[in-house]
């Protein structure tokens, strides 16, 4: 890629006040709430997961799993598993092939790695964490092999490790980067301005380890060809990351690997990265010359694939009589291992909320002999909103303000963090919309002012916060002669709806029917997506299809100019649309060609494209982020200290909606997840051993129906003139604030401020 | 079997046995046989009208898709829920004689607060169980020995020293059935499941209690409380400090302290202690409003 070319398009095609995608203000079918075009073959249970696809004699692999947190193997004795029924290889570090260290994620995409951890992958007798996969038995039958699981004996010789957070705290550093972002952000002197504060704030706030626990676990069937090249089965949030990663690992051209992943059944970052189970199972296909499936059990992935971490926050506000902050602290510590790179973003909601003249942002991490922690929806803005967006609801009562006019009245001008102008930022708005629905005016100020019987009754509001990212990508367009496009990506399809919504742009932009276009995806031999991660992805296809479909239209505005006769021969790209199933004059309604007119006069039976979108240049010039203000009603027994939901409305500022029924869906996703972080989620952690104790949907605690109740949603629809399409994603502000405004709803409902998640009943005795 | 705790060397279903009745017996005890499916249990017509408190305490326990396949039999000896229990990696006395018990210094939340032994500190985990103590069902058992009857205060076992042993049951022996005694005043009972989401989780706490009240006293009066012990937690202290006494909630809140005064929290649950003794306190309360006065 041309870097210094596709920074010069970016400049001139997002730059103020110029209008980049002529869909902004007119979107089409984007907008509409289509349903989902995988609905069907859902709801029948015909869609294909990984471990679905039927693959030419198969074998079936399990794993054995470390009951030690460090140390080393002194023996591992396999021939009772080798010799059990129906087992086919029993590997471990003594007869495994030699693979390199993991490249880990890099956020830079400079590497192009994406495992979670560089821990190695069964390379030798050294246990680095609790659970390390030690051994892969494969057998004839997933039972077989799952059985002889059970019979390898193992002795170690165990070490001293680090595990306990507590015990680390004090010797906590400052990471080197936080995302590729400075670690700690510093405006004025955030110190002496709380000091000389007339009301302030100054509390911790702790959270806790949190598992993402999609339905679909971990699951992968590894195909190697008899050409050396490999076909994986997999569900990961980054096709090409895994494509790139198991090249590297396995000694190949890239090109040589496959990744294809039609669905992955829910990620929330917990397949953002590349964990142990793939590279094992593609370590198990090459040992027996046979495709191996590989399927994690429920606890496996608890085992298996990281989560949250757990955090310690400040939280310290200063502000005048009025309500004016003037000094923001927000600091605190977070958990990673000592084979991962990922300081959860914690301190980023304060570097861009708030209107303070001094602010200080800034983390430290503990490196533990665990698993790698990793992204979990919203990472970092997440945790953090918690915390500020609490100290934010304390500061208001202390002042005996309205929580959302403290809110209005620091509502910056431009950014605090970044002195850049916001791209789109219409937070009050979303708060004023969302109080008038709510009718948040009805509730009482003053805490334990409401009761149903034996249940007390309280609201609370807080902001939703997070950014907006674009990434290159790359998407292909083809148009056939029979009037019929295929728009291509290598993107993930998770739940959100990514295919109906392409679909929906590429229809409007290449002006067909929708039933005329479909979109193919997860498949690392189609063009190469990005990441679905950071709420990217739609943006970052949008904008590639556009690139494409300006590139497809030019191309074909060529071709139909070969003919004299064509109404387009006399017409430039800058006076043509798409419309009508072909180019039409911009002006002249009939002037123009259908697609298979120009295809058949051209004697071509298709015409296609690849094209790539420019570097996001657009995020160093402005401040771009989604907003939003969630609010709720909770119920809590005065006499077990039980605590429900009751209301929920969410309202939000994320630039225009490209499918209201897919996007409500997953905002309610968010919200219902963040009703997990708060009350009922937390991931039991040993300290004794570094070892989870609760690796099951049974202890585990998400919500279930009964915990949630009817969400409303609303969304101001205001669209930003620097993202394509006029739209932001929305796959994690959903959950962002929500903990934080149950947090102030169990206040205004009891008066007992509870600042450790979850909100469990013995909070509230 | 699927946790590897159990590694029998063969499997008998019993689950085509003839104990499929539920049934009025000439006494007016209720049989119940020990393949009913719980799901038929919770919805009998005399279940519903005459044992209410055994109906919710079925319908509050698991998903309608276990209790569908839960048999009677099979519930009352449901496994522990401790998380140590579960862990191939943990000390557990239960799990392996003399391995320690790592709950005592570890997560114990979902622990016992009563009865429990420095060997072990798991509860018991079922919800019907805690409606049948304190209906005092007896459990019918028949063995090579023939056939007996255990109150069903003694078929579940307190920890001790050998808390792998949890029943009363021998090695030979099959439950049958379940006898419920016929009791009027059981028509006013409830039971009450404290947990930390609205379904789908086991209790912190739970009650099962009915209550009879003449002339302003307390005439007869049943509590059990769940997932306080390593069995169903039968309050006899409580009942005793409460027969004759009036209904009310001091009477109520000092008859808990009473049976309370015995518990001994951990570092992760001693909120259990308020928590039962707040529980026992509503679960009456609601029972004397609710027509125990006759």
């Amino acid at each position: 890629m041309n870097n210094v070319r596709t920074i010069q398009e970016t400049v001139v095609r997002f730059a103020p006040g110029k209008d980049h995608d002529s869909l902004m203000h007119k979107p089409g079918y984007a907008g509409k709430p289509f349903s989902r075009v995988d609905a069907n073959l859902k709801v029948k249970g015909e869609a294909l997961f990984s471990a679905d696809f039927k693959v030419e004699n198969p074998a079936f692999a399990a794993l054995v799993y470390s009951t030690i947190t460090k140390g080393r193997i002194t023996t591992i004795d396999t021939s009772e598993a080798a010799s059990s029924s129906g087992v086919l290889a029993v590997i471990t570090h003594e007869n495994a092939p030699k693979i390199p260290t993991p490249p880990v994620f890099d956020p830079t995409g400079e590497s192009k790695g994406t495992a979670a951890s560089d821990s190695p992958v069964l390379q030798d007798n050294r246990i680095y964490r609790d659970s390390q996969p030690i051994a892969i038995v494969i057998a004839a039958t997933l039972d077989q092999a799952e059985y002889a699981g059970t019979l390898v004996k193992v002795d170690y010789e165990t070490e001293i490790a680090t595990v306990s957070f507590a015990a680390c705290k004090p010797e906590a550093v400052t990471p080197s980067d936080v995302l590729g972002e400075e670690p700690e952000v510093k405006i004025g002197n955030a110190g002496t301005a709380f000091s000389e504060a007339e009301a302030t704030t100054d509390n911790i706030y702790r959270t806790p380890r949190y598992n993402h626990n999609a339905i679909e676990p971990h699951a992968t069937i590894a195909v190697w060809n008899e050409d050396d090249s490999l076909l994986v089965y997999d569900p990961p949030q980054n096709l090409y990351g895994v494509k790139h990663t198991l090249a590297i690992l396995f000694g190949l051209a890239p090109e040589k690997v496959r990744v294809v992943s039609p669905f992955v059944g829910g990620g929330f970052g917990g397949k953002g990265t590349l964990w142990d189970n793939t590279m094992l199972c593609v370590i198990a296909a090459k040992t027996v010359k046979r495709p191996i499936k590989l399927v994690i059990s429920r606890a496996g992935v608890f085992r298996l694939a990281g989560g949250r971490t757990l955090s310690e926050q400040r939280v310290a506000l200063g502000a005048k009589k009025d309500g004016r902050l003037t000094a923001l602290i927000h600091s605190g510590i977070t958990a990673m291992s000592k084979h991962n790179n990922f300081p959860e973003q914690f301190t980023f909601p304060a570097r861009h909320l708030y209107s303070p003249k001094n602010i200080f942002a800034g983390q430290k991490v503990v490196k533990l002999d665990t698993i790698a922690n990793t992204f979990m929806r919203a990472p970092g803005e997440s945790i953090g909103a918690f915390a500020l967006e609490l100290a934010m609801d304390e500061l208001a009562y202390s002042l005996k303000m309205d929580p959302i006019e403290l809110r209005r009245i620091n509502e910056p001008k431009t950014d605090p963090a970044k002195n850049t102008a916001f791209s789109s930022r219409h937070l009050i708005e979303a708060y004023t919309l969302g109080a008038e629905k709510f009718n948040w005016q009805k509730r009482h100020a003053e805490p334990r002012g409401q009761r149903d019987g034996k249940w007390l009754v309280g609201q609370g509001v807080a902001t939703a916060y997070y950014p907006v990212l674009r990434l290159p990508a790359t998407a292909g367009i083809r148009i056939n002669a029979d009037g019929t496009a295929f728009v291509k990506a290598a993107a993930h399809e998770m739940g959100m709806g990514t295919a109906t919504v392409q679909i929906q742009h590429a229809a409007e932009k290449l002006g067909l029917p929708l039933d005329k276009v479909s979109f193919q995806y997860g498949d690392s031999d189609l063009p190469e997506s990005p990441i679905a991660g950071g709420s990217n992805q739609t943006v970052s296809i949008v904008a590639s299809v556009t690139a494409a479909a300006e590139k497809i239209h030019k191309e074909l505005l060529a071709l139909a100019g070969r003919n004299a006769d064509s109404p387009l021969s006399n017409l430039t790209y800058e006076q043509i649309e798409a419309r009508n199933n072909g180019l039409f004059s911009k002006t002249d309604a009939p002037e123009g060609e259908t697609y298979m007119s120009i295809l058949k006069h051209a004697g071509k039976d298709h015409i296609k494209v690849n094209a790539s979108s420019e570097m996001p240049t657009e995020l160093k010039q402005y401040s771009m982020h989604s907003y939003g203000a969630q609010f709720c009603e909770v119920r809590v027994n005065e006499e077990t200290g039980e605590t429900r939901v009751s209301r929920w409305l969410g309202s939000f500022d994320c630039g225009i909606i490209l499918n209201p029924k897919t996007a409500i869906s997953q905002f309610r996703g968010g919200i219902i997840m963040g009703i997990g972080m708060a009350l009922t989620e937390e991931t039991l952690f040993d300290e004794r051993k570094g070892r989870i104790m609760n690796p099951s949907l049974a202890e585990y605690h998400i919500p279930v129906n009964l915990d949630v109740p009817y969400i409303d949603i609303i969304y101001n629809n205001i669209p930003d003139a620097h993202t394509p399409i006029g739209a932001h994603g929305i796959g994690e502000i959903g959950i962002t604030g929500v903990a934080a405004a149950i947090a102030n709803a169990v206040f205004n409902a009891t008066g007992k401020r509870v600042r450790d998640l979850p909100i469990t009943l013995d909070k509230l005795l | 079997m699927r946790e590897n705790i159990e590694q029998p060397e063969a499997l008998v279903d019993v689950t085509g046995l003839p104990f499929t009745q539920i049934e009025e017996l000439s006494n007016g005890s209720i049989y119940i046989g020990a393949t009913v499916k719980n799901t038929e249990v919770a919805n009998h017509r005399i279940i519903r009208e005459r044992y209410p408190v055994l109906a919710q305490a079925i319908l509050s326990g698991a998903s309608g898709q276990i209790r569908n396949m839960a048999t009677v039999g099979g519930n009352l000896l449901q496994r522990t829920r401790c998380y140590y229990f579960y862990d191939e990696a943990a000390g557990c006395n239960k799990r392996h004689a003399n391995s320690g018990c790592d709950a005592i210094d570890g997560f114990n939340r979902i622990h016992a607060i009563l009865g429990a032994s420095d060997a072990c500190i798991a509860t018991h985990p079922s919800d019907m169980c805690v409606a049948l103590a304190a209906l005092d069902a007896r459990v019918c058992v028949e063995g090579k020995n023939g056939a007996r009857e255990i109150a069903f205060n003694d078929f579940h076992r307190l920890p001790g020293n050998t808390p792998q042993i949890e029943t009363d049951l021998q090695a030979d022996e099959l439950i049958m059935a379940i006898e419920i005694p016929q009791t009027e005043f059981v028509a006013n009972s409830l039971y009450r499941k404290v947990r930390d989401r609205s379904s789908y989780a086991f209790a912190l706490v739970s009650i099962a209690a009915a209550l009879e009240i003449q002339n302003g006293k307390i005439v007869n009066i049943r509590i059990a409380l769940g997932s306080v012990a390593h069995k169903p937690w039968r309050a006899f202290e409580a009942e005793r400090a409460l027969i004759g006494a009036a209904a009310t909630k001091e009477n109520f809140s000092r008859a808990a302290d009473q049976e309370l005064k015995q518990a001994k929290g951990f570092a992760h649950n001693m909120f259990k202690i308020e928590l039962a003794k707040r529980t026992i306190v509503s679960a009456l309360n609601n029972l004397a409003e609710s027509g125990g006065a006759r």
